[in-house]
């Protein structure tokens, strides 16, 4: 705790958007699976920052914010390891991960 | 007074006869025992009925009801009402009943379905007591449709032959279009006030006024179209003809006494209904059918035909004699009509049954070789002719004296028609009986015919000596010391008596029998020669006077035109109703599926998009997050 004065907590809170911006904007325009996942997971960790850092600056005598980060973490790491397998499926299905091409489900 | 429950074992008997018939009796091997049920549960309501009526007879109506089942505010009993009317039906039905089925041992012997048909018999006895003994209209109605089917199975007992299918079709179709009209007078009925069909509460509704009249005269109407179907009257009277196709001993049982009489007792039960107005439709039906059915009698040659159209003249004239006000003489001869009708049908069973023909120019000199056939016919004629003394006298008269002093319009006309009625009867029952039992044979069967068996023969003497002396019931009932106009006495109703109209029936009778004797046993006047004058009254009569074409066209005519037209109806508008719900919404999720691109990452963009919107819209109005996306506290 020396050296740098303390951040002031809008800069945690863009890095948080920033973060959250790029994780939506890998969503919508990747088209290979496994990087639409990573997305996912930048979002994710996005919010974790949130948490964090409104724990920090908040009512820090409470647990909830970094209890629910951790839990935030199990609950992708379990949802990354279902949507793998679904990818790895879809891949041997349709011998490509490219999001574009996986269409079945056209009207 | 009889305790009560026992009134609803005269027509349970039968009814449980059918139950261990159909149960135990309709294998070949085990017919033979089917007589038995049915006669014991006969002889047992014939001794009830005249039990009760003997406990009755003299005091006031009697009634018990249980209610069977509620729907809403209606609650439908099941009751048993005794009265002198109903009564007098309960014997003659099952004294007729009983007779009948004896006769039928003999008969039917040896037929293919022998049980089935003792079956259907106590199964039609049963519904036409129960029928009897209601004591409301929905109950008279449920057995009035069974008696109804009854019918249709007995005319029909010969199945594989197609004109008795065919004929059984025909009744039950025919008869179907009355019994439309009971039913609606049951509907308005329960669309009154008080919701009751039990006849005495009716009756007391009635009288006091508290049902509007034009809806009384409504119903009476509509109860009357009922009565017109059962009772083969005109225009419906075209089925009765063709039941013939059925056994002897069912159209003499069904055919003749008891089902088509039911409509005539409907009308005498439900007669609180009858308005002047409705007495005056059923007065001049029952005068057109009278004369018109005689007419048609005259030109028949099958013999059973012969009786059928007879049926429906008298019970025209039943009908007559209930319109015009003379309630107890309609009875009356309801009453002595049972017995002599069935003895001429049982006869003329007889007949058949040693000749295996129908048509009179088949059969002829048969008198000598079936002496008590001869004799019980004539005697059945001569009652229906309305000769003094038999039974048929009395009871014509009567109705006959009530048109003659009836205050209805046109009542002269009523008795002209009655007249001819009485003339033409007369006529057509002696030409069968000339052609059938005098004269030389005509074929070899009728040459070597002989009398029935004792089963068949007795019925006819008992029905003989029933015909010949239930006039005597005009001068005193048995078990009350009145006689038959007195015991149902109604209000306003005149006991005269007229030398006028008796010499006129008389002399219409004799009239009728010297023609038929003039015409078929002395040859003096020539049917062919009048048939060759006058081709066009002949063919008239031959064809029935064209009602059965008449129908026929109507039917192919304008129910078929009605019928397509509202087949087009359903086709095009009902169905295009349905169609185009889904033709609409098939063209909206036509135009909608376009929203469904496959693309992942459109749903993806779709969902982020509703999620942003649905945070402006629940949170857009608060500063603070307005101030936080604006930049900064």
């Amino acid at each position: 705790m020396t050296g740098l004065p303390p951040l002031p907590i809008h800069g945690y809170l863009t890095v948080s958007a920033l973060l959250f911006a790029i994780g939506l904007f890998g969503v919508f325009v990747k088209r290979n699976a496994i990087a639409v996942l990573l997305g996912v997971e930048l979002m994710l960790n996005a919010a974790n920052l949130n948490f964090v850092a409104f724990w920090r600056y908040g009512g820090a005598a409470r647990m909830e914010g970094q209890v629910f980060a951790v839990v935030v973490i199990t609950v992708a790491a379990a949802e990354v390891a279902i949507a793998l397998a679904i990818v790895l499926n879809i891949y041997r299905r349709f011998k490509t991960v490219n999001v574009d091409q996986i269409n079945l489900m056209k009207g | 007074m009889l305790g009560g429950f026992e009134l609803y074992l005269i027509p349970g008997l039968p009814l449980l006869a059918f139950l261990l018939i159909a149960a135990f009796a309709l294998q070949p091997k085990a017919e033979r025992a089917a007589p038995a049920f049915i006669i014991s549960a006969l002889l047992g309501s014939l001794l009830l009925s005249i039990q009760a009526f003997a406990s009755t007879a003299g005091k006031r109506p009697f009634s018990i009801s249980l209610p069977w089942l509620s729907v809403g505010s209606i609650t439908l009993h099941v009751g048993v009402l005794l009265d002198h009317l109903s009564g007098v039906m309960l014997i003659v039905v099952s004294a007729v009943s009983l007779l009948v089925q004896i006769y039928s041992i003999g008969y039917m012997r040896g037929e293919i379905g022998y049980g089935r048909y003792f079956a259907y018999m106590s199964l039609f006895c049963g519904s036409m007591l129960g029928l009897v003994i209601s004591d409301n209209l929905v109950q008279t109605y449920i057995f009035w449709e069974l008696v109804g089917i009854c019918s249709y199975l007995l005319i029909g007992f010969w199945y594989r032959r197609p004109a008795a299918a065919a004929a059984a079709k025909k009744a039950f179709v025919v008869t179907r279009f009355g019994d439309l009209g009971f039913l609606t007078a049951l509907l308005i009925l329960s669309f009154q006030r008080h919701q009751v069909f039990g006849f005495d509460q009716l009756q007391h509704l009635v009288t006091a006024g508290r049902i509007a009249p034009a809806v009384v005269t409504a119903v009476a109407l509509l109860i009357f179209s009922g009565a017109v179907g059962k009772s083969a009257q005109f225009p419906l009277h075209i089925w009765l003809p063709d039941a013939m196709e059925g056994p002897t001993p069912v159209s003499a049982l069904i055919h003749a006494a008891t089902m088509v009489a039911a409509g005539v007792y409907l009308v005498a039960r439900a007669y609180f209904f009858f308005t002047p107005p409705a007495l005056f439709v059923v007065a001049l039906i029952g005068a057109l059918t009278c004369f018109l059915a005689a007419t048609m009698g005259v030109a028949e040659n099958d013999i059973k035909r012969v009786l059928a159209y007879s049926t429906i003249s008298q019970l025209g004239l039943m009908m007559l004699g209930l319109g015009v006000g003379g309630y107890a003489a309609g009875v009356f001869h309801l009453t002595t009509h049972a017995f002599f009708k069935a003895l001429l049908f049982l006869t003329a069973g007889s007949v058949i049954h040693a000749v295996h023909a129908n048509n009179i120019w088949q059969m002829g000199g048969l008198g000598r070789r079936m002496p008590i056939t001869a004799l019980t016919c004539l005697v059945g004629a001569l009652a229906l002719a309305g000769v003094f003394p038999l039974s048929g006298f009395w009871s014509k008269d009567e109705i006959l004296t009530a048109t003659w002093f009836s205050r209805l319009p046109g009542h002269s006309l009523f008795f002209l028609a009655a007249l001819g009625g009485v003339v033409l009867t007369a006529f057509y029952m002696f030409r069968l009986w000339f052609v059938t039992f005098t004269g030389e044979p005509r074929t070899d069967e009728a040459a070597h015919a002989h009398e029935s068996p004792l089963v068949m023969t007795l019925p006819l003497l008992a029905f003989a000596l029933l015909a010949a002396v239930a006039g005597g019931l005009k001068a005193r009932v048995p078990w009350t010391a009145v006689g038959f106009a007195e015991l149902l006495h109604l209000e306003g109703q005149r006991e005269v008596v007229s030398p006028v109209v008796i010499a006129l029936s008389l002399l219409a009778a004799f009239a009728g029998i010297g023609l038929a004797w003039a015409a078929y046993r002395a040859g003096l006047v020539s049917s062919a020669a009048f048939n060759s004058r006058f081709p066009a009254v002949y063919q008239l009569l031959k064809n029935a006077w064209y009602f059965n074409r008449g129908w026929e066209l109507f039917a192919t005519r304008v129910v078929i035109a009605g019928s397509s037209l509202a087949a087009w109806f359903d086709r095009h508008i009902v169905n295009g109703m349905v169609d185009g719900v889904a033709w609409l919404s098939g063209w909206a999720s036509r135009r909608l599926r376009v929203t469904q691109t496959g693309q992942l990452q459109f749903y993806a963009l779709v969902l982020i998009a509703g999620l942003i919107a649905g945070l402006v819209v629940v949170f857009g109005r608060e500063e603070s997050l307005l101030s936080l996306l604006v930049g900064g506290p």
